[in-house]
């Protein structure tokens, strides 16, 4: 089995971070590259880069924004928000994208889940999934968990993986934010149910909430901001924690 | 000069600007004449062996390949298809490494692909200079050459496999040095450095 991975998420609009702490040393903490390059150097594993813009001159500069963090990170870095179609995915792999993700737009349409594997290949899509407790049962939600679809977390997560989608992020729109931990339990028949890794995100307040869900929820990664981008732990100080809990992490 | 050779297999953004951090000049090459000039030749790869193979073949690239006498380095699909053969897709390769390449079997729960960071050992090639036993880089891959006797670096996704392979001037990485952060930036440099 691989390490597993600490992801720190960016968000991105404008070009530009939208939350994140000056860190000594880092001259522009809103600059999506300086940051990113930090952590990247602090230990993360991969990164995620969201853009949370929403006109179409905004995507734009996204597209040139993943260049230059192409050229300048080298570690894994996965990019996402806005992608509809197969031709938005296009756009930022050939930017230098290494992985893209998509949420929303697969559960309206899962077939661009298919269609972006067999051109691109299954390490190349991460599926978002987004959902929450609706009397006792996982409903999948889009646009931020504003909404709730007619689909169900578990038969969503098997038909995504048969889709041909590399890894599922799973977020709790019920523990999102909350930073009192994740559900374990979901994750740990996640992981179970299916043959790819599990991104575990939303929901961490310290990194006995991380080393809990990439144990007992058996996840692959936990995908965390706030923790990071307020400077309550730096990913070393996180990783070394995740050690002593026995965890496989590179250090 | 470095040729990276093009052969339309997945994206080389990566690598390209990982040469251009280290400050080398390179240029994506199908031409055998260039090919054959460059100091250090890379063969990238993302994707299908057999697609791979038949793209090379195409363009008629697999004897020119073998016949070079200056370092080159095969990187995920582009060392596979150096090996003897490929079971993705039944195809024969150029046979320069002596493995065969097959699927990790998922028996016991196994994740397949083999997608994140995992360490390497066993090291024994100035590619590893200053590179400690048990660093973690950076793979995603289904398909594995086995342990043989061109093996340089192992690494281990429930069995043990090729991290690494090198035949005379010929190297391979199974893992992404590219993508692995600072301690494949080094393995890229110390290939450069042979």
């Amino acid at each position: 089995m691989p390490a597993k991975r600490i992801i720190p998420c960016l968000d991105v609009k404008d070009g530009r971070t939208v939350k994140g702490i000056n860190f000594v040393g880092l001259s522009d903490v809103g600059d999506p590259v300086e940051l990113g390059a930090r952590y990247a150097a602090d230990g993360a594993d991969e990164l995620v880069y969201l853009d949370i813009s929403a006109s179409k001159e905004e995507r734009n500069t996204f597209t040139r924004l993943v260049e230059r963090i192409s050229e300048r990170i080298n570690i894994p870095f996965t990019v996402g928000g806005g992608i509809s179609t197969i031709d938005d995915a296009a756009r930022l792999l050939d930017a230098g994208a290494d992985k893209i993700t998509v949420n929303s737009a697969a559960a309206v349409n899962p077939q661009l889940v298919t269609d972006i594997a067999n051109r691109y290949g299954n390490q190349f899509i991460v599926v978002a999934i987004d959902a929450r407790q609706i009397e006792g049962n996982w409903i999948v939600t889009t646009h931020g968990g504003s909404r709730p679809t007619e689909r169900e977390l578990f038969s969503w997560a098997s038909e995504i993986e048969s889709r041909g989608a590399g890894e599922i992020m799973f977020t709790s729109m019920d523990h999102d934010g909350t930073r009192h931990g994740y559900p374990c339990d979901t994750f740990a028949k996640l992981s179970e149910m299916l043959s790819i890794p599990v991104i575990a995100s939303g929901g961490a307040g310290s990194a006995e909430d991380i080393a809990r869900v990439l144990t007992e929820g058996t996840a692959d990664a936990a995908l965390a901001a706030s923790i990071f981008h307020y400077g309550e732990i730096t990913i070393r100080d996180l990783k070394l924690q995740l050690v002593k809990y026995g965890i496989d992490i590179r250090l | 000069m470095i040729a990276v050779i093009d052969y339309k297999m997945g994206n080389i953004c990566s690598l390209g600007n990982a040469l251009k951090r280290l400050g080398t000049e390179w240029q994506l090459t199908a031409d055998p004449g260039i090919i054959k000039k460059a100091s250090h030749i890379i063969l990238p790869g993302v994707g299908n062996a057999a697609e791979a193979m038949d793209n090379l073949s195409k363009l008629k690239l697999p004897d020119i390949i073998r016949q070079l006498r200056r370092p080159v380095l095969g990187i995920c699909v582009g060392m596979q298809v150096m090996c003897r053969h490929s079971d993705e897709g039944d195809a024969e390769c150029m046979g320069i490494f002596d493995a065969r390449v097959r699927r990790f079997n998922d028996d016991n729960g196994l994740k397949i692909p083999h997608m994140g960071w995992s360490r390497i050992g066993n090291m024994e090639s100035k590619l590893f200079k200053n590179i400690d036993s048990g660093t973690y880089v950076y793979f995603v891959h289904s398909y594995l050459a086995p342990l043989c006797s061109d093996t340089v670096a192992t690494a281990r996704h429930g069995v043990m496999f090729s991290a690494a392979l090198r035949y005379e001037n010929f190297y391979g990485t199974q893992f992404h040095p590219e993508k692995s952060g600072t301690a494949g930036e080094r393995i890229i440099d110390n290939f450069l450095k042979i």
